[in-house]
């Protein structure tokens, strides 16, 4: 009942959809007409008024998202985005796609069970600092490391937003919030290095606000095969207005900001002033372009097998976002989750189907006559 | 021991001319105790294949430390499985055993107190060493010292014996040492003639890369069959008839095999496939084991980083069509509470098995306890009603499983499932159902939009319910024009947009309950055994205290007295007229292993007085002491029919 060619894959040919789904499949077809791939990102939009704050960086980020997804060439139907619980989280309602508003830190959880039993579907989880990094870390980490075909959008505002303003873990130290007036004690996570730690395949990260910048990582971050983050920072004007303005600010952005493009040398700042060259102890250091050699300057490679080097790069900046590299610090191939598991169903299937008779009978078996 | 019979043949010879007799038995209870390490559990599932192939009725109680290995020859390392096994249908593993095997002095000292005066002791002579007695505080040798006299003991050198046998295959001590297990089953397999081939055939396959180590243990089982044959230590072997059964194929089956089986059939009869998510945690990881071996059968198995991840998991995988499954006990239900509020707000079906054990905490791993049962009702912030259903018997969880499948599907709800680590581990024979037979559980998956937008384009109500079961339309990822979003915050009936309306909050939280309510008009009525139908008490049980309670009410009725058995499969929503039911008896006892939580919810939903028995020692009622409890109330009602 099982095996059957694909309705409709992503980059997966033959991944084997069980009968009953592909049928449904067909039957919404044979009902509605064929799917539908060319879209555009009014498309995209639901019927519900988006209720964030006016202002939030989160509007902007879903523009880009709305405008972006249909590039893709895959339907709405085919789509599903998971979200955990944070401002963040709302994400799915406001979107014409499949979409599960579930429970706080459990959306990668959730779409690992839905990814690797669908591998036709493309799976996205959008997620904030608090949900991804704080209650659901350990979900976020096991997600990375297995490499489960899906892409996860972490918006990180460095607040609690929906419960109105406390430090969350990648504030800075000494965060003053209404749960730390007299400033945060914890140290915060860099996300960045956290996922390259969990051995992810892709990581990025983009500002809310650059949607160039946003839509490239995306693009890269979607046509991944395994589990990709994206970590987006993103303004929260209620609760830490002003957050990124170093990176935002025209004035000082291009002096602490590091474009990652694959392939080119890490020079940036006004003129590019300043670089990115190796240190004694196998990490990486920034320096003046005209005190070193040419030669010396780090040029950037993404798909470097060993993390130590996107570890590196994460290091560059600080919890004061100077000497930040946005874009893709990371994106190598590894088999993901999803096929494995489909590849395991398969060989196991090699003699045919299972034959319930036969299990049920399985074992030593003893027959009573009447 | 019940001996029915006198010696069968009155001189079976053996070689060097002695002359040995058969007694024959209508039922024995054997315990095999021993160290963690001595593989007792693995002997006494090789004797329970054994005489289920022989057609004796049988029922297990494996009983074994949290430990992997606690330190050796000590009172807490010690494990044991008892068997019960019959010329006729029985419900319990056995109060107390006929026969004690003791593999070492802590075996004997943890089980001695079980067995009755005059019981049968096969110890184990070369283990009870000074330094093995010392250990758990024997002064002296208590095969010697008199202090057994009250006993029919034999001593017996089954290591140094087992070695004897092993000297010419190489092995080194410890290594033939080890095989003293199957000398002691070659033993058992003599004194009860139990046919040999399985375990023959069991030994070759489970050792087959390691041929030596498995003709050592074949040669060591065989030792212990032909010394039972030629020893002067035993005059007598037993024999035990095939117990009457409905005609059929049967295999012996564990309580998590059959719940998985079950599993695997619900797959095949709903057509979908199936996705356990699930954490390591006994007594119900081997569920985990035995689905992960089912992958032809399309069953994804995803061993998560926790509890909650188990079940997110599964709940990922319902919303997009497969049934999803997690497996858990007590803790881990905890653990997933907050996920199963989830599911019962999106109501998506998803089969919850918690495989009970003693609580509260960590509390007692290895054995079993009723003390979930308000946990399943009740353990989850908000008004949040699932379905619960509990199997009565090891081959029971095959069917219950089903049930559960069944009623996941078809009222788009997760269900909780109540096994526990007495039906887990235990086993009995079980007649292989055919397939056929097995219920239909298709489902459709909503391809069509239900409803029209305000304009009149057709829109998609993915709260629009049926109006028979309250179930909402299940759409899956892939279907066009379907997409719908869900989630935790509360639904605006049909729509399944936010909402924060108080009265669509109130309306939401009737129809959630209702949708479970109704189910009691599609489960079958109470299940009564009262054989005249005019028992004035009755006990009422759920669970794995089926059995103790079914072998009281015999033994009750035995005596000439009338009593009334009444079961709970479904312990949600109950049996429609199970008030009335109750409402019949004029006294009505409810045996748990738990302090009394079935009581208190017949107590409050009927009203009726119902007085509860309640034991938590992490093992079964014993069916002795559970009929004279019932008989003091038989007789508190001055019924002295």
């Amino acid at each position: 009942m099982t095996t059957s060619p694909h309705v409709h894959d992503l980059g997966m040919p033959g991944t084997p959809i069980d009968a009953n789904i592909q049928q449904a499949i067909a039957d919404s077809v044979a009902a509605q007409g064929e799917k539908q791939t060319a879209l555009k990102a009014k498309d995209m939009k639901t019927d519900q008024e988006v209720r964030w704050c006016p202002g939030c960086g989160d509007y902007v980020i879903l523009n880009a998202v709305q405008s972006f997804l249909p590039s893709l060439g895959i339907a709405r139907e085919d789509m599903v985005i998971v979200s955990g619980i944070g401002c963040s989280s709302r994400f799915p309602y406001y979107m014409n796609t499949y979409g599960m508003h579930s429970i706080h830190g459990r959306a990668p959880a959730i779409a690992t069970g839905l990814a690797a039993s669908r591998p036709d579907l493309s799976v996205w989880v959008v997620t904030g600092d608090g949900d991804a990094l704080s209650i659901g870390g350990n979900h976020l980490i096991h997600a990375l490391r297995r490499n489960v075909d899906m892409t996860i959008l972490l918006f990180n505002n460095r607040i609690y937003g929906l419960t109105k303003g406390q430090y969350s873990p990648t504030s800075e130290v000494g965060k003053v919030t209404k749960s730390t007036p007299m400033g945060s004690l914890d140290h915060p996570f860099n996300p960045v290095s956290l996922a390259i730690g969990a051995d992810a395949t892709f990581v990025g990260r983009a500002m809310d606000s650059d949607r160039k910048g946003l839509t490239e990582v995306l693009r890269q971050a979607a046509e991944h095969e395994g589990t990709a983050l994206v970590e987006i920072y993103q303004n929260c004007n209620i609760f830490n207005d002003g957050a990124f303005d170093l990176l935002k600010d025209p004035s000082t952005g291009p002096m602490w900001t590091i474009p990652l493009v694959h392939g080119q040398p890490l020079v940036f700042g006004p003129d590019g002033a300043s670089c990115v060259v190796r240190d004694d102890f196998g990490g990486l250091r920034i320096a003046e372009t005209n005190q070193v050699d040419a030669s010396e300057i780090v040029v950037h490679d993404a798909t470097r097998e060993d993390p130590s080097y996107a570890f590196a790069l994460s290091r560059l900046s600080s919890q004061d976002l100077r000497y930040t590299p946005m874009g893709v610090f990371r994106s190598v191939r590894k088999p993901t989750y999803d096929r494995m598991m489909a590849d395991q169903l398969e060989e196991a299937r090699t003699e045919g189907p299972g034959d319930l008779g036969a299990l049920l009978a399985g074992g030593d078996t003893w027959t009573v006559s009447a | 021991m019940t001996v029915t019979g006198s010696p069968l043949t009155p001189g079976s010879s053996a070689p060097g001319g002695l002359v040995k007799s058969v007694v024959e038995l209508d039922r024995v209870v054997i315990r095999l105790a021993g160290d963690s390490g001595d593989g007792m559990q693995l002997t006494g599932n090789r004797f329970t294949s054994e005489t289920a192939s022989f057609g004796n009725d049988l029922s297990t109680l494996p009983n074994f430390p949290a430990e992997i290995r606690a330190p050796t020859g000590t009172l807490p390392g010690v494990s044991s499985f008892q068997l019960h096994f019959a010329d006729h249908d029985i419900m319990t593993p056995g109060d107390a055993p006929d026969v004690l095997v003791a593999m070492n002095p802590a075996a004997l000292r943890a089980n001695l107190a079980d067995l009755p005066g005059g019981g049968l002791v096969i110890a184990d002579s070369d283990e009870f060493t000074p330094r093995n007695l010392a250990k758990v505080g024997y002064a002296t040798n208590p095969l010697e010292d008199g202090s057994l006299d009250g006993w029919q003991v034999v001593a017996v050198p089954l290591t140094s014996m087992t070695l004897e046998a092993l000297a010419d295959t190489g092995l080194g001590k410890k290594e033939a040492e080890r095989s003293k297990n199957m000398f002691t089953l070659g033993l058992l397999s003599w004194m009860y003639h139990r046919p040999t081939e399985g375990t023959v055939r069991f030994l070759e396959r489970q050792f087959r890369r390691k041929p030596e180590i498995a003709a050592a243990n074949i040669a060591a089982f065989r030792a212990g069959y032909n010394y039972g044959e030629t020893t002067e230590a035993f005059a007598v072997s037993y024999e035990i008839k095939p117990a009457p059964m409905a005609p059929g194929r049967y295999r012996n089956i564990s309580g998590n095999q059959a719940l998985a089986l079950g599993l695997v059939a619900a797959g095949q009869r709903s057509g979908l496939p199936v996705f356990l998510g699930a954490y390591p945690i006994t007594p119900a990881s081997d569920i985990l084991h035995e689905l992960s071996r089912h992958k032809a059968f399309g069953v994804r198995t995803f061993q998560a980083e926790d509890e909650i991840a188990g079940i997110g998991s599964a709940l990922g995988a319902s919303f997009g069509g497969a049934l999803g499954v997690t497996t858990t006990s007590g803790p881990g239900v905890s653990l997933k509470s907050e996920a199963l509020g989830l599911a019962v707000m999106i109501e998506l079906p998803l089969v919850v098995v918690d495989v009970q054990r003693g609580g509260p905490s960590t509390g007692l791993p290895t054995k079993t306890e009723q003390s979930d049962l308000l946990q399943a009702m009740f353990g989850r912030n908000g008004e949040a009603p699932l379905p619960v259903i509990a199997p009565r018997s090891p081959g029971d969880c095959f069917d219950a499983a089903l049930e559960a499948s069944r009623i996941a599907l078809k009222y788009r709800t997760p269900v909780m499932l109540l096994s526990d680590g007495y039906l887990a581990n235990g086993a009995e024979p079980w007649a292989v159902p055919a397939v056929e037979d097995l219920p239909d559980l298709s489902v459709e998956f909503a391809t069509e939009p239900n409803g029209a937008a305000k304009d009149g384009t057709p829109e998609f109500l993915p709260y629009l319910r049926d109006p028979e079961t309250l179930a909402r339309p299940w759409a899956i990822p892939g279907t066009a024009g379907m997409q719908h979003r869900v989630g935790g915050l509360e639904k605006a009936d049909q729509t399944g947009n936010i909402s924060y309306d108080p009265a669509n909050h109130d309306l939401m939280t009737r129809l959630r309950q209702a949708k479970v309510d109704g189910i009691a008009a599609d489960i079958p009525p109470t299940d009564v055994d009262d054989p005249d139908g005019d028992a004035r008490v009755a006990v009422i049980g759920w669970g794995s205290t089926y059995g103790p309670i079914g072998a009281a009410c015999r033994r009750i009725r035995r005596s000439g007295r009338k009593v009334a058995q009444i079961h709970l499969r479904h312990v949600n929503p109950m049996p429609a007229d199970l008030g009335e039911v109750l409402r019949r008896y004029d006294r009505v006892v409810c045996p748990e292993m738990n302090l009394g939580q079935l009581a208190l919810l017949l107590r409050a939903k009927y009203l009726v007085d119902v007085q509860s028995h309640t034991q938590v020692r992490g093992l079964p009622f014993r069916a002795a002491e559970l009929a004279a409890v019932v008989q003091d109330v038989i007789d508190s009602t001055g019924d002295t029919k």
